[in-house]
């Protein structure tokens, strides 16, 4: 996995509260079998003003120049500033790799769906929850100042604004502890081998209709 | 020292490691899989020589991209070339990797969420994921069932464990006496429209009051179902007699002795009457009629006899914003009628509401009657093969199609729309799925959330009517 200890870069201001995992990539695009190539189809629905197909080259697709990521001073942005309860709805996983994709490495906002929050730690991308009156803040700046940058330090968990304000925030040391080191969940859980297959041993025990009614093929 | 609530025994009973920051190892009784999420799981495992820890825990189907028309070709028949490598990629993995797999045109595929207790897969007392956050729905059965990533998924196939911490409790209580007509799905909608979409995020909800011990298991499913709209991954009802009788004799139930053992060991699966919820919600499910959601988000959701909300009347500058945009998509006037929206098109299916009980509920009001010439298309999609054979055999095939109704193979069709079931921009669908956000049926598309009798209903009306209009009493 992709570490994350700090980066800086341009910031892009998604304004509206509710962003769900459909909009951030619609439900055609699911059906690639692969984890990459999203970030084309990034926000499809509110980026191109024609309808997106699967695998499509989207070169020659019609922008909407009123979103924000097709303003030029936005299309190199790496830190997405959001709004209220960022990636509701479906626990696709294909949201952050989209993000991702694209080139967003953090997402700031006043809260986030649990399911993509996680799921954003498990793809190299660090989700960033201020209150709602520094996010506020971070918008106004952002409108204000062209090439508006912010530095996110995961190490420090400090954001940290061009004029060198510094908001601190809250993570959980397990989490930051995969990030910063880019740390494979899997060989993790597997250093507790032991205690699973005697967790295993003890459930076999006490529930054994739970092992063997579903026979593989 | 303070009882436990139904959350807390489920996840004490499966924790395998607990870390003193709060990150904890819970083991997982199952996983349900089908083709949207698992390829990258599946490759992730292959790519670093891993084997799934237990093909036992283990259950697949496709469901998303697979047609509901006609299907006798087969996988390589299905049209768009996207879907059916999808959906051929999870017969080969589960072909590979042993998984036992209800493929396309056995009777026993339908939506995972359909086909998981339906086979007695799920339950009681168990932990259940799946690559899909209406996963909450297993949690009908007194089971801990949570939506998970991809990454995730190739996680608990790797180490039959999900990293996770301890969620909140929540306590949503309902007392009083469902109307006659309204339905599960008005209640859980109603409950979406008071906690707002992120109200129970960080919680585990549990149903609860002397209204979920009258409703049925499907009722009990179509709730926890939507938990994830109001924000939280987990919904649950605790284990009754209900229950019981819904699991035994299912194919993967335990059967005999095992049977008894399991029945005495589920009788805990209740929340101690002294146990203590973080927050507790009280619906009176008396007052409830029929739903149906006017917007883009689960929330915005009114009473089949109110109007469009008027933004001017509304405090909070955030939902001004939300509710002048929802308007403008959906192409609705503030102070609108309800009852004067008029459909192009009706979807009676999904992961909420295609069980046989829905389908019976909708036949009762199609039964005699037409579908409105006004509407382009009205598909019925039961939610398995075995759903499908049911409601044959009850003859309810016959009722929606005398009616005007197509009856469709199943699948989780114009919930999501990545097979060919989808609107076009500009079309209003009375939908008994579970979200309304914009694009979700097909770019442009706008939904209306409603009960399956509630979506019969506006078939044959035309227009949002309230069903209970149309019933005897």
């Amino acid at each position: 996995m992709n570490k994350f200890v700090q980066h800086s870069g341009i910031v892009a201001p998604l304004d509206r509260a509710n962003v769900d995992t459909d909009m951030i990539i619609p439900k055609q695009f699911l059906k690639s079998i692969k984890r990459s190539g999203f970030g084309v189809y990034l926000f499809d629905d509110l980026r191109y003003l024609d309808e997106g197909m699967a695998d499509q080259d989207c070169t020659e697709r019609p922008l909407n120049p009123d979103f924000v990521l097709n303003q030029a001073r936005y299309t190199q942005s790496s830190v997405l500033l959001a709004r209220v309860n960022f990636g509701c709805g479906s626990s696709r996983e294909h949201a952050p790799w989209a993000l991702e994709d694209f080139g967003f490495k953090a997402v700031i906002a006043p809260s986030f769906a649990d399911i993509f929050y996680n799921n954003c730690f498990k793809n190299g991308i660090l989700p960033v929850v201020l209150s709602e009156q520094i996010v506020e803040h971070l918008f106004t700046e952002c409108a204000a100042i062209e090439g508006y940058e912010l530095s996110v330090d995961l190490d420090r968990q400090v954001v940290v604004t061009p004029s060198g304000e510094t908001f601190a925030f809250e993570v959980e040391s397990f989490r930051k502890h995969c990030l910063i080191n880019g740390l494979d969940d899997i060989d993790l859980t597997l250093q507790n081998l032991d205690e699973i297959k005697a967790y295993e041993a003890k459930r076999k025990a006490q529930a054994p209709w739970l092992f063997g009614a579903i026979k593989g093929n | 020292m303070a009882g436990k609530t139904l959350y807390d025994k489920l996840f004490d009973a499966h924790l395998v490691r607990q870390s003193d920051d709060g990150s904890a190892l819970l083991y997982i009784d199952l996983q349900l899989l089908h083709e949207v999420t698992s390829p990258q799981a599946f490759e992730g495992l292959r790519l670093a020589g891993r084997k799934p820890w237990r093909i036992d825990a283990n259950l697949a189907t496709p469901d998303h991209n697979v047609p509901t028309t006609k299907r006798d070709g087969g996988v390589s028949k299905i049209v768009d070339p996207v879907s059916r490598i999808q959906v051929q990629t999870l017969d080969d993995n589960c072909d590979d990797f042993g998984i036992l797999e209800f493929k396309m045109n056995d009777i026993r595929q339908g939506i995972v969420h359909v086909v998981g207790p339906e086979q007695g897969a799920t339950l009681p007392g168990a932990t259940v994921v799946c690559g899909d956050s209406h996963t909450a729905t297993h949690g009908a059965f007194g089971a801990l069932a949570h939506g998970i990533g991809t990454s995730e998924v190739e996680h608990v196939l790797a180490t039959q464990c999900l990293i996770t911490r301890k969620m909140k409790n929540m306590l949503i209580k309902i007392e009083g006496d469902l109307g006659l007509g309204v339905t599960a799905k008005d209640l859980v909608l109603h409950i979406i429209g008071v906690l707002g979409t992120a109200g129970g995020t960080g919680y585990a909800i549990e149903f609860g009051g002397s209204t979920m011990a009258q409703i049925s298991m499907e009722g009990r499913m179509t709730i926890c179902n939507m938990a994830i709209e109001a924000g939280a991954r987990v919904g649950m009802v605790a284990v009754d007699q209900l229950t019981i009788d819904y699991v035994e004799g299912r194919p993967f139930a335990p059967k005999g002795e095992a049977w008894q053992q399991a029945v005495s060991a589920w009788a805990d699966l209740h929340s101690d009457a002294d146990a203590v919820f973080d927050s507790v919600v009280e619906i009176n499910a008396a007052q409830i009629i029929p739903q149906v959601t006017w917007g883009t988000s689960p929330e915005m959701v009114v009473a089949v006899d109110a109007k469009v909300p008027n933004p001017a009347n509304e405090p909070d500058p955030v939902k001004v914003d939300g509710i002048n945009r929802a308007l403008k998509y959906m192409g609705l006037a503030a102070d609108q009628l309800i009852t004067d929206i008029a459909l192009d098109r009706i979807f009676i299916g999904s992961c909420t509401n295609s069980r046989i009980e829905d389908i019976r509920d909708a036949a009762k009001v199609a039964k005699g009657r037409t579908v409105a010439t006004s509407v382009k298309e009205a598909i019925v999609v039961p939610g398995s093969g075995l759903v499908k054979a049911q409601a044959e055999a009850e003859g309810l095939d016959k009722i929606f199609i005398a009616a005007g109704f197509e009856w469709r193979e199943p699948g989780c069709s114009m919930c999501l729309a990545m097979n060919p079931d989808k609107l076009e921009p500009g079309e209003h669908c009375a939908s008994t799925s579970n979200r309304n956000f914009e694009g979700r049926q097909g770019s442009g598309g706008r939904t209306h959330l409603v009960s399956p009798a509630m979506a019969a209903a506006a078939a044959i009306n035309g227009t949002f009517v309230d069903v209970r209009t149309m019933m005897e009493a």
